[in-house]
């Protein structure tokens, strides 16, 4: 089956699923209070949202020279950085490290670069544990899914399903209390941190000044990944990159406003290099992976060069009626909602993911909610484009040739919508039959009635009045 | 040629064509920043950012609002003398067996004091050790206002994993250390460090937190479940 009929087909069940719909609601609703509640403290959320795309967009548009001082710096202070083109060489430079270390288990904190080259599997192939220290996450591993969403990955679950998980999985007892079920998985990660090899970590922000990377998390897991395991791996899209260290003092703000309503994540940490001497604790080894895998492409495209810019906050996931209403998992990919819909074409390939693009009612939220203004609806209108110019649709546009060529000859189109008004009575009892060749259309909706009077006709025959009645 | 020369090469293949700059209708000239490596902000955040106020007195209740509302402990007192007090009544509230602490000017002179026993951190330390303690009573670079975070490194702060392995954390700050925001607090630390920045910044906004079950807020996921912050 292809991934646009598998992504119908699922998107056809979430979106008659009430409770679903119920549960992705109440949760959207209340971050959109907060989000709201805290953008108004802004003195100008317009100002911020400007010079955050530019400082981005010099960023993105220099990436050449930003990226060398980034990964010059780092080496500086002693960290190896490794640059992949693609999935399989970054999950080979992981594996390569993870084997010379004869590590035996791996403690990750949160990545959605991770998500995207599948490193868990690969490293569960080796014959590693791999644990996965994000709440969210974890219950997300432990049922054996993809994240739901790239900040809430555990969203579409009630407090029933994560504790009969638990109870399943980690033998806890049942409990209906969401603290209760936080501390339970508080207590199983804490030996496994106290015992990991290896740490993993993404990445939010790669500050070229300074050669640091900055992760922001709520929880204190990725603080403990990259303090208590011997050996720390970070995997970066290259895309991550910012110029300047005080740059963050508006990007850190502006992901926890657009993210989850907060004034400032819970923990935003910069780490410049592995354990220096004289320093108390931290790994003794740092590996920076800096991941490719068809960035580059997208770069390229000047067009749509300006979704690199994307800090991964979540709030165009947030604000779209597609989203809302077929649910994370449906899109099959590792980003999805808007951003997903407008890169996974570039990152898997158009042909195969057009139908992301195709999937918008072109409301144009997601472009108003963005904090870097990524015009992502034009993305979508450009996406649909380039893959007609690709491949043109021969059907569509013979259709379309034929309805011009009608449209012109008056007499021709008279005769036309003559006969379609009398077969249409004989066709409509076949409108909801599967073989249909307009099928998508009319199994939900009725096609109008072609009345028997045209415009032109009642036109001609209305009843003439004087000028101003 | 290496993965490194071939990610560059394609980059600087794909810069050939422009892409037009946010806010401005035509493609810009991408010109090399050449000369000057970072060239400045194209803006001043402050402009936008949340306002603060001026004086100490407005940071100093903008910080006890942000507080409150993370969860967060914060007192401001007089002397030191009173952080002494104030630390050993928690000691004996909370029935504390052990706490961890590093060695520095604030921390040695209260931790010396305290009715139980002290872990002061130095390289080597054990982690179960550390991890078995009932708190972890660190110094910190700045406090900030505009979000009421405490920014601390891994150079006064003892190391990673104090700030944030045992259940409550506790900070202890001059007075002198609060700043207004985020760009000021960026500012201190290139002031206080120069170029030899330590390997840790950490920005610490409230006590450990998660909403991954049903959005509802739960304290202490991994980190701590309280934060108490004391500024004298
Ligand atoms: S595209 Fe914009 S709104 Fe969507 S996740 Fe990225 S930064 Fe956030």
């Amino acid at each position: 089956m292809s991934f646009a009929s598998e992504f119908r087909n699922r998107a056809r069940v979430v979106a008659s699923n009430l409770r679903h719909r119920q549960i992705i609601r109440t949760a959207l609703g209340n971050y959109e209070t907060a989000r709201d509640r805290r953008k108004a403290t802004y003195q100008d959320w317009q100002g911020a949202r400007q010079l955050a795309a530019e400082t981005k967009w010099e960023a993105i548009n220099h990436l050449d020279h930003y990226l060398l001082d980034f990964s010059t710096r780092l080496e500086a202070r002693g960290t190896k950085v490794h640059w992949a083109s693609n999935a399989s060489q970054a999950r080979e430079i992981i594996l390569a490290i993870v084997q010379e270390k004869q590590a035996r288990s791996v403690i990750k904190s949160k990545a959605m670069t991770a998500e995207e080259i599948h490193l868990n599997e690969a490293l569960e192939k080796a014959g590693l544990k791999v644990v996965e220290s994000d709440l969210g996450e974890l219950i997300v591993q432990l049922r054996r899914e993809t994240p739901y969403h790239i900040v809430f990955p555990s969203m579409h679950l009630t407090r029933e399903e994560i504790s009969a998980l638990f109870e399943k999985e980690l033998g806890s007892a049942p409990t209906l209390d969401p603290e209760e079920l936080t501390m339970i998985a508080r207590r199983v990660l804490r030996g496994k941190y106290l015992t990991a090899d290896i740490g993993i970590t993404g990445g939010n922000f790669a500050v070229a000044e300074t050669g640091m990377v900055s992760i922001t998390e709520n929880e204190g897991n990725a603080r403990l990944t990259a303090a208590l395991p011997k050996t720390m791996i970070t995997l970066l899209g290259i895309e991550k990159i910012i110029p300047r260290l005080d740059d963050l003092a508006l990007f850190l703000p502006m992901l926890a406003t657009m993210g989850a309503g907060q004034a400032l994540t819970g923990y935003n940490t910069l780490y410049g290099g592995p354990r220096q001497p004289g320093e108390l604790d931290g790994p003794e080894e740092w590996h920076v992976v800096l991941l490719d895998n068809h960035r580059t492409e997208l770069l390229a495209d000047g067009e749509q060069r300006d979704a690199l810019h994307c800090i991964r906050c979540g709030a165009c996931l947030n604000v779209c009626p597609i989203f809302r209403n077929v649910g994370g998992h449906t899109y099959g990919t590792t980003y999805s909602g808007p951003i997903g819909s407008v890169i996974t074409p570039h990152l898997r390939g158009l042909q195969d993911w057009k139908h992301l693009s195709g999937a918008s009612s072109l409301c144009g939220a997601c472009t108003e909610t963005c904090p870097v203004k990524i015009d992502l609806h034009h993305h979508l209108l450009q996406n649909r484009r380039n893959a007609a110019q690709e491949r043109p649709d021969n059907l569509e546009e013979a259709a379309f040739g034929v309805f011009g060529w009608l449209t012109r000859r008056p007499a021709a189109w008279k005769t036309v919508r003559f006969i379609l008004q009398k077969i249409q009575p004989l066709t409509r009892q076949f409108q909801k039959k599967p073989w249909h060749p307009a099928k998508p259309w009319t199994q939900t909706r009725d096609l109008p009635v072609i009345p028997s009077e045209s415009f032109r006709d009642w036109w001609k025959n209305r009843p003439k009045t004087s000028k101003h009645d | 040629m290496t993965e490194k020369g071939q990610i560059l090469n394609r980059i600087r293949l794909a810069l050939k064509t422009n892409a037009p700059r946010p806010g401005h209708p035509a493609p810009a000239q991408v010109k090399n920043p050449g000369g000057s490596h970072h060239p400045p902000s194209p803006g001043e955040p402050r402009n936008w950012l949340p306002k603060v106020g001026e004086s100490v007195e407005e940071h100093r209740t903008l910080f006890a609002r942000n507080a409150a509302e993370l969860k967060a402990d914060f007192h401001w007192l007089d002397s030191l003398e009173d952080a002494r007090k104030l630390l050993n009544d928690m000691a004996s509230r909370e029935v504390w067996q052990k706490v961890a602490t590093h060695a520095g000017e604030c921390t040695s002179p209260l931790c010396s004091t305290l009715p139980c026993k002290v872990l002061t951190l130095s390289p080597g330390y054990d982690r179960n050790e550390l991890e078995s303690c009932n708190a972890g009573i660190s110094e910190c670079d700045f406090l900030v206002a505009q979000t009421g975070t405490v920014a601390l490194t891994n150079q006064s702060a003892g190391g990673r994993a104090l700030s944030v392995l045992p259940p409550h954390h506790i900070v202890l700050a001059r007075k002198h250390q609060l700043l207004a925001d985020l760009p000021a607090a960026f500012a201190g630390l290139r002031q206080k460090y120069g170029d030899n920045f330590p390997t840790m910044i950490s920005l610490i906004t409230g006590p450990s937190r998660t909403g991954d079950i049903e959005r509802i807020l739960v304290l202490g996921a991994h980190g701590p479940k309280k934060l108490t912050i004391l500024a004298f």
